[in-house]
């Protein structure tokens, strides 16, 4: 029987870095295969080749049998491939429709191609409405945009990077059904996950690379969830816990909370209240879009609060900026990695100095103290095993997750009393996931507050142990952390987004 | 077939060559002008481009030139660097010289070392209050400051006007619309005996350097730097977007008045309607020209004050009317503008492959 398509000793050097070396394996038709890798392993890598961005230097690729060898995208679109990427590429300012006419090779824009939106929407449960503004969705919005863009083209392989790191476990659920009908009704589909929970409820195969190379091709259920991590990281992983929580007093506290939207697809904020403790790690899950970027854009500082609604050890911060604020140790590592916690135009140093207290060795009246930042911006990159060449480098051309860990540390290294982190571990691989989580835990048992605003409910759960859930605006009194904790969260989630 | 792809990262050759490429490709196409108008090529070149770079005059005069544009296009190019654009600096220009020159006149034939630095000190804030009108306005309404700028340089002008012909006009002037000339202690002092090099070439250098200083060691030049390419990222570093908009407005528009009152009390000598030379909007091809950099801009600065030279020239010695300046200029800005895709893309020549 002939593969969907099958690669034959693939490989490909960047310079001295071979990033895919002598890859081979085959995706039958109508699977779910997945392609499993830390940061770095050349996934990545492996995918562009595939997609036509890049060719590799060595090895032959065959699509049912036959010769492929695609020079770029559009020939291997042609074929039937299609592909979601983890940065999304979609034009903010334009609306749903129009971006996904945008992106597809001759399609008008009319109510004709609304309606096959609709209907793909309906089909697959992924719901959109096509004249939304983009810039005013949530990103898992926008995830659902791109795969309807990609099953407008029908293809016959659909890449997939890293889908489900954004989604809430609903969304998880709606998205497994739609790829299972999809590789029901005949379409391949390439997996590219660290989730292993995940891959191995859907995927039917698993190739597993690790330091560019192939460690394995297997079916995911015929091994543990251990097994699959020790393959995909080469060491096992440390188990995280969080042992001796003390808990100090109240240090940071919003009060009644409340907020009209700014646009017609924003969220008003209602009457939220909260109260952290020092050593306390809070937890805010719910479903993306629920009010999540307009409370960050509230607790960094970007827009200002009234009077005794945000309180810091006591003192009113409603009216303090970014910068002010991190000077009373409050630090922040906004969702939105490009564009709004980090420059993509600017290299890591210059970077370094966005997140910056007023009083910083940094900056001496306002002169940059390069050295300094150098100094600091290493510290990052080596704690946090940022895979970067330089401190040169410009952001844009970090991976997200390594961006991610950039930014993480950058926070963390100002050992911060309070620390305000959304998506901490969004597209980050499990092993440094893992240290990020470590980071933060042991960043609590030195005394500080942290909270996390994340979808990803598992990780919530082992981080902290007071979770409030925000829904269309409005925040829950903290969850009864019994044993049905799981089922209220869940409900918490869902009411809001059954209207 | 050719095709341009991006680069990983931007060439460092290519922004020292980009500039020599489109200076090349501006003679060339200048040397097709001249062909086409039926002139001597080389004489036509002579007269443009190098007649000016000879003798104690022509060299003089380049510098006299040159100065206001250095000084407005510094300003300006910081404005550039954050998104914030002041079409206007010829506004500006022209109520510094007018809030300058009005006090110069108000003390007329009062000796004092102090007149200069207050008639500066008038023509700056004259200037930054006129791009203050845009800042405010898109501050608090968010009015689109080029339309401002660009709107208020026509309100200047007639004003200019309504001044020399009315209140500041000389009494003894036989109702000529100028004002005085101003007297010894209102006329900037020169550098450069026997010419009219003035002051204000070491203040536009000394600016060159604060703005360098500025935007590369200081937090500010971070600030504009990424309010310009990444708004959101300038809040989340706890910047504020209408400072951002105050700052680089009031800084291009103080200075570009303070070169409006350099040019009538140094090369001109008194106020008069003529005074608006269209430096405010030269000084934008300054700035891009420089790819807004402060040092650049120096640089650029004396190649369109070169501009401004041979056109001068070529209208007495060649009789070509004064457009060959805006042509030079404008063809000069096409090719670099078109030139500067080299920095961050490479010309690939592909060749049809059997597919």
């Amino acid at each position: 029987m002939n593969y969907q398509l099958e690669l034959k000793n693939i490989s490909k050097s960047y310079g001295d870095l071979k990033a895919n070396d002598d890859i081979s394996f085959g995706i039958h038709p109508a699977s779910i295969h997945a392609l499993l890798g830390e940061n770095g392993a050349g996934k990545s890598t492996l995918v562009k080749a595939i997609y036509g961005s890049i060719q590799p230097n060595e090895g032959s690729m065959q699509w049912l049998g036959q010769k492929y060898k695609p020079n770029n995208p559009f020939e291997a679109r042609e074929k039937g491939v299609a592909m979601v990427f983890q940065h999304f590429s979609l034009f903010e300012s334009l609306s749903v429709a129009e971006n996904i006419a945008l992106g597809l090779d001759n399609v008008d824009l009319n109510e004709e191609l609304v309606q096959v939106i609709i209907k793909h929407s309906k089909q697959y449960g992924l719901d959109v409405n096509p004249h939304q503004t983009v810039g005013d969705l949530s990103v898992g919005a926008r995830q659902r945009v791109e795969i309807i863009r990609c099953l407008m083209q029908n293809p016959k392989l659909l890449i997939m990077d890293e889908p489900t790191s954004v989604l809430t476990p609903n969304e998880v659920a709606d998205l497994f059904i739609a790829l299972r009908k999809l590789s029901e009704e005949g379409c391949a589909i390439l997996y590219i996950s660290h989730k292993l929970d995940e891959v191995r409820q859907i995927c039917h195969r698993a190739t597993i690379l690790r330091g560019g190379k192939l460690i394995q091709s297997c079916n995911p259920q015929e091994h543990s969830k251990s097994e699959l991590a020790e393959m995909m990281i080469g060491k096992k992983l440390t188990q995280l816990a969080r042992n001796n929580v003390v808990l100090g007093e109240d240090i940071f506290s919003i009060n009644g909370l409340s907020r009209a939207r700014s646009n017609m697809f924003g969220v008003d904020l209602v009457d939220i209240c909260l109260s952290i403790k020092k050593g306390s790690i809070v937890g805010i899950a719910g479903v993306a879009g629920n009010g999540q970027d307009e409370l960050m854009e509230v607790l960094i500082g970007e827009s200002h609060s009234d009077v005794g609604v945000l309180t810091f050890n006591g003192q009113n911060i409603g009216d303090l900026n970014a910068h002010e604020r991190r000077q009373l140790s409050m630090f922040f590592v906004p969702e939105e990695r490009l564009g709004h916690g980090a420059v993509p135009e600017m290299d890591l140093n210059e970077n370094m100095l966005l997140s910056r207290p007023q009083k910083s060795e940094m900056t001496s009246y306002g002169i940059i103290d390069r050295n300094n930042v150098e100094r600091l911006t290493q510290k990052v990159i080596s704690d946090f095993d940022v895979q970067t060449p330089s401190s040169k480098m410009l952001a844009k051309s970090l991976s997200g997750g390594n961006l991610q860990k950039f930014m993480v540390g950058r926070e963390l290294i100002q050992q911060p009393d309070l620390l305000i982190i959304a998506q901490p571990t969004w597209g980050v691989d499990a092993g440094s996931a893992n240290n990020i989580h470590q980071a933060l835990i042991t960043l609590a048992e030195h005394g500080s507050a942290i909270l996390v605003i994340s979808q990803d409910l598992d990780e919530i759960l082992t981080l902290c142990e007071q979770i409030h859930v925000l829904t269309e605006g409005v925040l829950s009194p903290p969850v009864n952390m019994q044993d049905d904790a799981l089922e209220e969260i869940s409900q918490l989630m869902v009411g809001g987004s059954n209207d | 077939m050719i095709k341009l792809q991006p680069r990983s990262e931007s060439s460092a050759k290519m922004v020292i060559f980009a500039p020599v490429l489109a200076i090349v490709l501006t003679a060339i196409s200048a040397m097709i002008i001249f062909l086409w108008a039926g002139l001597d090529v080389w004489n036509a070149f002579y007269v443009l481009f190098v007649e000016p770079l000879t003798g104690k005059y022509n060299l003089s005069e380049l510098l006299v030139k040159a100065a206001p544009l250095m000084m407005i296009a510094l300003g300006l190019s910081i404005g550039f660097r954050a998104g914030v654009w002041n079409i206007g600096a010829e506004g500006q220009y022209i109520i510094g010289a007018i809030s300058g020159g009005a006090v110069g006149l108000y003390f007329y034939d009062v000796q004092g070392i102090w007149l200069m630095p207050l008639m500066a000190l008038a023509a700056v804030l004259g200037g930054m209050s006129y791009a203050g009108i845009a800042a405010f306005l898109r501050t608090k309404f968010q009015v689109n400051e080029i339309l401002v700028t660009l709107m208020l340089t026509y309100v200047a002008i007639l004003f200019l006007s309504a001044m020399v012909f009315g209140p500041l006009r000389n009494p003894n002037g036989f109702n000529f619309p100028e004002s005085r000339i101003f007297h010894d202690s209102a006329t900037l002092p020169i550098i450069w005996q026997g010419t009219r090099v003035h002051i204000g070439l070491i203040f536009a250098l000394l600016f060159a350097v604060i703005a360098w200083f500025m935007t590369n060691k200081h937090v500010f030049g971070l600030q504009i730097k990424i309010s310009g390419s990444a708004p959101r990222a300038a809040k989340f570093a706890g910047f504020s977007e209408n400072q951002t908009i105050w700052y680089t407005l009031l800084i291009s528009g103080g200075v570009a008045g303070l070169a409006g009152l350099f040019e009538a009390t140094g090369p001109i000598g008194q106020l008069v309607p003529s005074l608006p030379s269209g430096y405010g909007f030269t000084a934008i091809i300054v700035a891009f020209l420089a790819r807004l950099h402060p040092i650049g801009i120096v640089f650029s600065a004396l190649l369109i004050a070169l501009t401004y030279m041979g056109g001068e020239n070529a209208q007495i010695t060649l009789q070509l009317p004064n457009s060959i300046t805006s042509i030079f200029q404008g063809l000069l800005l096409f090719y670099f503008l078109a030139c500067n895709v080299l920095i961050e893309y490479k010309v690939a020549f592909l060749f049809n492959r059997a597919k």
